[in-house]
């Protein structure tokens, strides 16, 4: 493995409903969290990459306002935003920064105050959450569309909603061990088959929960990571992707190419195999998006991802780890920090520091599979020690 | 034609391609087919991104075509909150994938993938148009 750039501290903040304070607060809570990790101040960071999901921001292009409330002027700062994938793209950028010897050290920042908007607000900008000129005039929403994801995967391989529901108590019983995430409540497979559908054949426990929250990662060069860091975390490959935002251009619906596209750069980057991940943190803001993970990530063969459910290889002492602290259903969805925080969940289970969610065994390679829009964009990053 | 008489609602006014608009009115639902390569594009484009001509003829989505996916959506945007429920998917009609609601005639239990579907245009009471799936 290249040690050449690495993570040197995280933090994010606790995923809640409502946060009772203003976006540059929340930003600062994940700040303090990973600055203090790293061992370093304000003036030590080169560079802020800001991320979050614009439509939930009333403050116009938020970047000047929490690096300055950071403390990060005048070093250079600026927005980087991919949805629901956003903090994962800022992870890119500052790793190409760092690697081109342009910073030393580079903090990513991920927020999202979802509540900052109305519940009207919000329903508006659902409806322009595709494609406004071709299929937002349909009535679409994110939901459906993974829903129709859902459908189309059923139908080809045979993954049922009993499979979908054993996914979500999954991620209950780990969130309810993260005093870090939103819902805290345990849900047997019933509870969830039973919750009433919101587009068929999703239900309301195949939803994630929505949450204000912050993450920050912060990135180092190899000189500075070893200097300042008993336990730097090194990327050792990162792999990104794109699909058609049209349901039209898709070549299927029981999968997602810009996932399959980022996995396999980020694997041959990282020279190494699935089967050489032993714990992962992936995209799952509803259970069928955990489910087309497992394939695109290689845990499975295309269509083998319910024996990962199944056999419960998903489970924090099965064959392959997965969202071990709730993953975004459990944990919260705060869209830009989202990223941030599923790396700091793999950052703190290499580094041994999982507290009650540690997978046994001293895991070497974490994976983090982060997803904007309905796999319109996707990020895939594996970290190793 | 303003292209902002497309669809329930409609959030995009200006395109090149508006005469999608006034094929609906007519009637016909049309993709755009490149007249330089031969590359089909539903929805239409008025760019072809495979050769960069603009030079664009107008497609029609005709015969049967098989249900891709869909949905039953018991939630809705805002401006669609009337229409619940409603069912979302998409057909391929000979390679050509097409994006729509199913016409709320066809019974939401006999909905299943593979079903075969037509597009027919239809108008709204408040004159916006659109189309829809029917069973084929």
């Amino acid at each position: 493995m290249s040690k050449d750039v690495a993570i040197i501290g995280v933090g994010q903040s606790t995923f809640v409903r409502n946060y009772p304070g203003s976006i540059r607060e929340l930003a600062f809570e994940a700040w303090r969290e990973a600055a203090q990790d790293a061992g370093i101040t304000a003036k030590d960071i080169n560079a802020s990459v800001i991320c979050s999901a614009p439509e939930y921001d009333l403050q116009r292009s938020p970047a000047g306002v929490i690096a300055e409330y950071l403390g990060l002027t005048p070093q250079p700062t600026f927005a980087i935003e991919s949805v629901c994938s956003s903090s994962t793209s800022g992870l890119r950028v500052a790793y190409s920064m760092v690697k081109a010897g342009l910073h030393d050290i580079v903090a990513v920042v991920g927020f999202q105050k979802m509540s900052e908007i109305t519940s009207a607000d919000s329903q508006e900008r659902m409806g322009r959450g595709s494609d406004i000129q071709w299929e937002s005039p349909f009535g679409t929403m994110m939901p459906a569309y993974y829903a129709m994801h859902a459908a189309a995967h059923f139908k080809q391989y045979g993954s049922t909603e009993k499979d979908l529901a054993m996914i979500r108590a999954k991620s209950t019983t780990y969130g309810a061990i993260n005093e870090r995430a939103v819902y805290r409540k345990v849900l047997t497979v019933d509870d969830c088959l039973d919750a009433p559908v919101v587009t068929s054949p999703l239900k309301k426990f195949d939803c994630c929960a929505n949450a204000d929250g912050s993450s920050c990662v912060i990135v180092a060069s190899a000189d500075r990571a070893k200097e300042l860091c008993k336990k730097p975390v090194w990327f050792m490959g990162l792999g990104s992707g794109s699909a058609s935002v049209t349901l039209t251009g898709r070549d299927n619906c029981y999968g997602l190419t810009a996932a399959m596209k980022a996995a396999q750069d980020a694997y041959a980057m990282a020279g190494i195999k699935p089967q050489d991940v032993k714990v992962a943190e992936v995209h799952d803001c509803f259970t069928i998006a955990e489910m087309l993970a497992y394939e695109a990530l290689g845990f499975a063969e295309p269509g083998k991802g319910v024996e990962i459910v199944r056999e419960g290889q998903n489970l924090i002492d099965g064959k392959i780890p997965v969202n071990v602290d709730g993953g975004l259903l459990s944990k919260g969805h705060p869209i830009g920090a989202t990223g941030g925080s599923q790396v700091r969940t793999i950052v703190l289970q290499l580094r041994d520091e999982a507290g009650p969610m540690q997978v046994p065994g001293q895991p070497e390679i974490g994976l983090v599979h982060n997803v904007g829009g309905v796999g319109l964009y996707a990020n895939v990053t594996i970290l190793g020690r | 034609m303003s292209f902002n008489k497309f669809g329930r609602k409609s959030f995009a006014s200006q395109t090149k391609v508006d005469a999608f608009v006034d094929y609906l009115e007519k009637g016909e639902v049309r993709g755009t087919q490149c007249k330089s390569c031969g590359k089909k594009f539903f929805p239409p484009r008025a760019d072809c991104d495979q050769c960069l001509s603009s030079d664009m003829d107008w497609m029609k989505i005709e015969g049967v075509g098989d249900l891709v996916t869909f949905t039953r959506q018991g939630f809705a945007p805002t401006g669609f909150e009337k229409d619940v429920p409603y069912t979302t998917g998409m057909a391929n009609f000979d390679g050509v994938q097409v994006f729509g609601r199913l016409a709320d005639s066809i019974n939401a239990e006999e909905v299943e993938i593979g079903m075969k579907v037509a597009v027919r245009t239809i108008q709204y009471d408040d004159g916006q148009l659109s189309y829809e799936f029917i069973k084929a």
